[in-house]
């Protein structure tokens, strides 16, 4: 490297000059240019929460419609195909729509801050990942509003879902919105791999990471690895409908079980894709209103990234009724049962931490608190269905939609609404209300385990999954009464939590820059933060830099007020792996638009292939092609430096 | 519990191999819910709770307790009765997986939206049959099943008797079924496969070995010949209409889209579940099918009334 390239960063402490000057670095241009170019991870962040939220609401909305279509026997409310459509619908939201990109919102959100650095390892993927989600979630819904909503449940197995039974548009809506999707999901975890590993604050070593980053670390790594995977699927079952290919085509010597093979290879780690940064949520908040550090933090951050690898020789147990072979199911059941234990390590680090620290009930702690009995209620039916006999009567009843939903909404929404309850003073700068809070959180609860814990029974009793009506002699009907009766309490509390979040966002309480009294980083900058993060980059010396005054076994000092200035431009530093050693500076890409027309391009690529028109789509990959180019045109001031060390 | 599909009763073989473990993994998941919601209750007692709003900062933070003992413990005690599920587990496997020795029967079902086809297969072609939706077999015998998948993928299912088996389109999977007790044992497809997934219903009967005999000799035969000018009249209607799609052994109807209708009236119900089989409900379904079951292959006929009441009739003698 040139010595012209070298340069020894200047530092000091956090000046009104220096933050003025930074403030005029970084901040997002005025008006539609503005809106449609930032790079600003905490807006994306936001419009990804907002977004996700928003989808949320519509998968809340189908729900309820199928549990009117429910509550008795014989009802007519719902057609078959109507059902179908929104069960399908219901699935694709909530898992695709929803519980992932909920994750990636808090994360983009929160990653900078949480590390101690001033943005993303890449601001422009982290824009064009968001575009490209919203382009895929209203690709999606377009089909479903058009009459053309996916209709094979959200893992749209062959061959109900080739053009011989399934001549519509649905399929090929289904299958082009989720290869769109996989592209957002791509990039995004893409760039939190990056930036954890590059772009933390010097002394942020890799077993001082909060968990949540281990979390969002671990399920990005898998999704660089399993949604290929998916995306390959759809891409192959689209190419079946509209070009005859017979990759799952039994007529043709293709293979019905390929697809789910395909399929659940993506399908099972991404259950605990969309889990685990949850799960560290629940780490990192719980311990806080504890008022002590989390119990056995290195054995939780192993634990996760236990899960995750043992998470990719699960897939089979969502196929233990296809005919497999024995040996084959074994294995699969093993290996099933054995992913019990890491969950076990969180579950008690979590009890443990209770039991050992001084607990403060706001309503995210009943949230984070009240997650771990969900979870475990969410994990025993797990086990049940990892034992393959036992598997064989449960699979495809409303057994396993309880576990599914003990899981999803015990270990994905509960703690995103304690996560919101805990960040939104950070992100907004005002507390939600706790009177409120506790009323929805205590109407979710309540809402929550009247629908699902019966319907545990109502599948012991064998009722399939998926069927829009039942007949009064097959002794469901009470159940289901009842679990209708509990979604509306359930959806009664979201709603109250959304008011809660649009009043308190108005009028809320002012929130201090660490009201909660935190350790970690992001509560050492005013709430809600400035556009470059930090002033002056921390240098950070323990897991707890907030905290260090009063873990008196802890010599460490982090430094919060005195650091690298690095104010010449949009400025920001990377570090090494491990240790998190200062690297390199890097100088940052302001604001653009590319992402933006990038994604419109994609857009118009997508629906040209969807209505064979080539000449839409040949449109939309010129402009696909010119955004990248104007992206990635180089530009002198983007060059590295690198910074002398100590 | 007297749920037609409930799988906590057993009434053969599979599924008394199954049933003890489902119990047993049962009880061990409400046990661990339990405990764990004790700790949680004892743990959040135990700290004595401070109410919001409080000053964070007058609450102490400090380490201390003997947290990581916890975990030791914990992983340590879950992992006693994960081990005896897993022993369990791939003993229940062994013993309910494939069928091992002779089978008294072989039937072939091949699963097709939204009914069950039957097919009794022999050595010679005389021996050979189809039925539909209704699956005779001797009581205490184990009788192989080779499923198929005519369509879409279906999963064959008979809580009582046993676990589920997917019908793929391409292979062919094994299952077998053992009833201990003559009766009739109800079964669904299991796996979403469509419009009327909700009603592809089965019934599995099990007969006393001379019983079943009886039964197959008479589904041998081929279809009465109608005794009346009526019945003539309905049979000729049938053969007409019905034909198109299906099989009445001994007419010209020998259309294989749809359920064989040879000995129709024999069966209990109708419609692979949906409608119980009497003159009423099968004039229903002849004439308004995509109202009692939309989006079925089976049109709406609109039979004249002379015709319909005919062809009731003479449905009605298929035994």
């Amino acid at each position: 490297m040139k010595a012209a390239d070298m340069r020894v960063p200047e530092v000091g402490t956090a000046t009104p000059e220096l933050r003025r000057r930074l403030d005029e670095i970084w901040k997002t241009g005025p008006g539609i240019a503005g809106f449609l170019g930032t790079v600003d991870h905490k807006k994306i962040g936001i419009r990804y929460i907002v977004t996700a939220f928003a989808f949320l609401l519509l998968g809340g909305i189908e729900a309820l419609l199928m549990r009117l279509q429910l509550i008795g026997p014989d009802l007519k409310l719902l057609t078959p195909d109507q059902y179908n459509v929104l069960f399908s619908t219901h699935g694709m939201t909530m898992i695709f729509l929803y519980a992932a990109p909920i994750l990636s919102g808090f994360s983009n959100y929160l990653f900078p801050l949480l590390l101690g650095n001033r943005d993303m390892a890449f601001p422009r993927l982290n824009a064009l990942s968001y575009w490209i989600y919203l382009a895929a979630g209203i690709f999606l819904y377009v089909g479903f509003l058009t009459g053309h909503g996916p209709n094979d449940g959200w893992f749209n197995y062959v061959p109900y879902s080739e053009r011989d039974f399934n001549p519509g548009l649905n399929q090929d809506f289904y299958s082009l919105g989720m290869v769109l999707l996989g592209i957002s999901t791509t990039v995004g975890a893409a760039n939190f791999i990056v930036t954890l590993l590059r772009m933390r604050a010097p002394g942020m070593s890799i077993n001082r990471l909060p968990i949540m980053t281990w979390g969002t670390l671990t399920a990005s790594a898998a999704n660089l690895v399993v949604v290929p995977s998916v995306s390959l699927a759809f891409l192959l079952l689209w190419l079946d409908r509209q070009f005859g290919t017979q990759f799952f085509r039994s007529a043709g010597g293709g293979q019905p079980l390929l697809w789910q093979h395909l399929f659940w290879l993506f399908g099972h780690p991404w259950v605990y894709a969309i889990v685990l940064p949850a799960m560290g949520m629940v780490s990192d908040g719980l311990p806080v209103f504890c008022r002590r550090p989390l119990v056995g933090y290195s054995l939780v951050a192993l634990s996760t990234v236990a899960t995750m690898i043992l998470g990719f020789g699960v897939w089979v147990h969502h196929m233990f009724a296809t005919g497999l072979p024995g040996l084959g199911l074994s294995f699969f059941s093993a290996a099933s049962i054995v992913i019990t234990f890491p969950s076990a390590v969180a579950v008690f680090a979590w009890l443990a931490t209770i039991w050992t620290g001084r607990p403060v009930v706001t309503t995210a702690f009943l949230y984070f608190s009240s997650m771990i009995l969900m979870f475990v209620i969410g994990g025993v039916s797990g086990v049940m269905t990892a034992s393959v006999p036992v598997d064989w009567q449960l699979t495809d009843t409303y057994f396993v939609v309880a576990h599914i939903h003990y899981v999803l909404i015990g270990i994905n929404l509960f703690p995103v609404l304690g996560a919101a309850h805990f960040w939104f003073p950070k992100m907004t700068g005002r507390f939600m209300d706790e009177r409120l809070g506790k009323w929805s959180f205590w109407l979710v609860f309540a809402g929550f385990n009247i629908a699902f814990l019966p319907m545990h029974l109502t599948g012991l009793l064998g009722m399939p999954r998926r069927i829009y009506t039942y007949g009064p002699e097959m002794h469901w009907t009470a159940l289901n009464t009842i679990t209708t009766c509990g979604s509306f309490i359930l959806a009664l509390g979201i709603l109250l939590f959304l008011v809660n979040v649009l009043r308190s966002r108005r009028h809320g309480r002012v929130a201090p820059a660490n009201p909660w009294d935190a350790s970690t980083l992001e509560w050492s900058v005013s709430s809600p933060p400035p556009e470059y993060n930090f002033a002056v980059i921390p240098t950070v010396a323990s897991r707890h830099p907030l905290w260090e005054d009063r873990l008196q076994e802890e010599q460490a000092t982090s430094s919060l007020d005195r650091g690298m200035l690095l104010d010449r431009g949009k400025e920001v530093v990377t570090t090494t792996p491990l240790d998190a050693e200062p690297d390199l500076i890097l100088e940052m890409p302001g604001d653009t638009t590319a992402p933006f027309w990038l994604t419109v391009g994609l857009s118009l690529l997508f629906i040209g292939l969807l209505l064979r028109v080539v000449s839409l789509a040949a449109g939309g990959g010129v402009l696909t092609a010119l955004a990248i180019l104007v992206w990635l045109w180089p530009r002198r001031a983007l060059r590295e430096r690198e910074p002398a060390h100590g | 519990m007297s749920a037609p599909l409930g799988y906590l009763t057993a009434a053969g073989n599979r599924a008394h191999t199954i049933l003890p473990l489902t119990w047993f993994t049962l009880a061990i998941s409400i046990a661990v819910c339990v405990v764990i919601a004790l700790c949680l209750l004892g743990a959040l007692r135990r700290g004595g709770l401070r109410r919001w709003p409080v000053d964070m900062r007058t609450v102490p933070v400090a380490r201390g307790g003997a947290g990581l003992r916890w975990i030791g413990i914990g992983v340590a005690l879950s992992a006693i009765p994960l081990l005896a599920i897993l022993v369990w587990t791939m003993q229940a496997l062994a013993a309910a997986g494939p069928l091992r020795g002779r089978a008294a029967l072989t039937v072939d079902v091949t699963a097709r939206q939204w009914w069950w086809e039957v097919r009794y297969d022999a050595d010679t072609p005389a021996q050979t049959f189809l039925t539909a939706n209704e699956i005779h077999i001797p009581v205490g015998r184990p009788v192989r099943v080779r499923l198929h998948g005519g369509d879409v993928i279906h999963s064959f299912w008979v809580p009582q008797l046993s676990g589920k088996t997917d019908a793929i389109p391409g292979r062919t999977n094994d299952t077998w079924l053992q009833a201990d007790q003559p009766g009739r044992y109800g079964g669904q497809c299991s796996e979403y496969c469509g419009a009327q997934h909700a009603h592809m219903g089965l019934e599995v009967v099990a007969d006393p070995p001379a019983a079943f005999e009886a039964w197959r000799t008479a589904q041998l035969r081929p279809a009465p010949a109608p005794t009346s000018a009526a019945l003539m009249h309905g049979a000729a209607v049938v053969e007409y209409r019905c034909g198109a799609c299906h099989e009445l052994r001994g007419t010209q109807a020998g259309a294989l889209a749809g359920p064989d209708l040879t000995h129709l009236a024999s069966r209990a119900r109708i419609a692979a579940g949906v409608l119980p089989n009497n003159a009423g409900a099968l004039a229903e379904w002849i004439q308004y099918a995509q109202r009692v079951k939309p989006g079925t292959l089976m049109p709406d006929q609109n039979l004249d009334g002379a015709d319909l009441s005919d062809v009731v009739a003479y449905l009605g003698t298929l035994r």
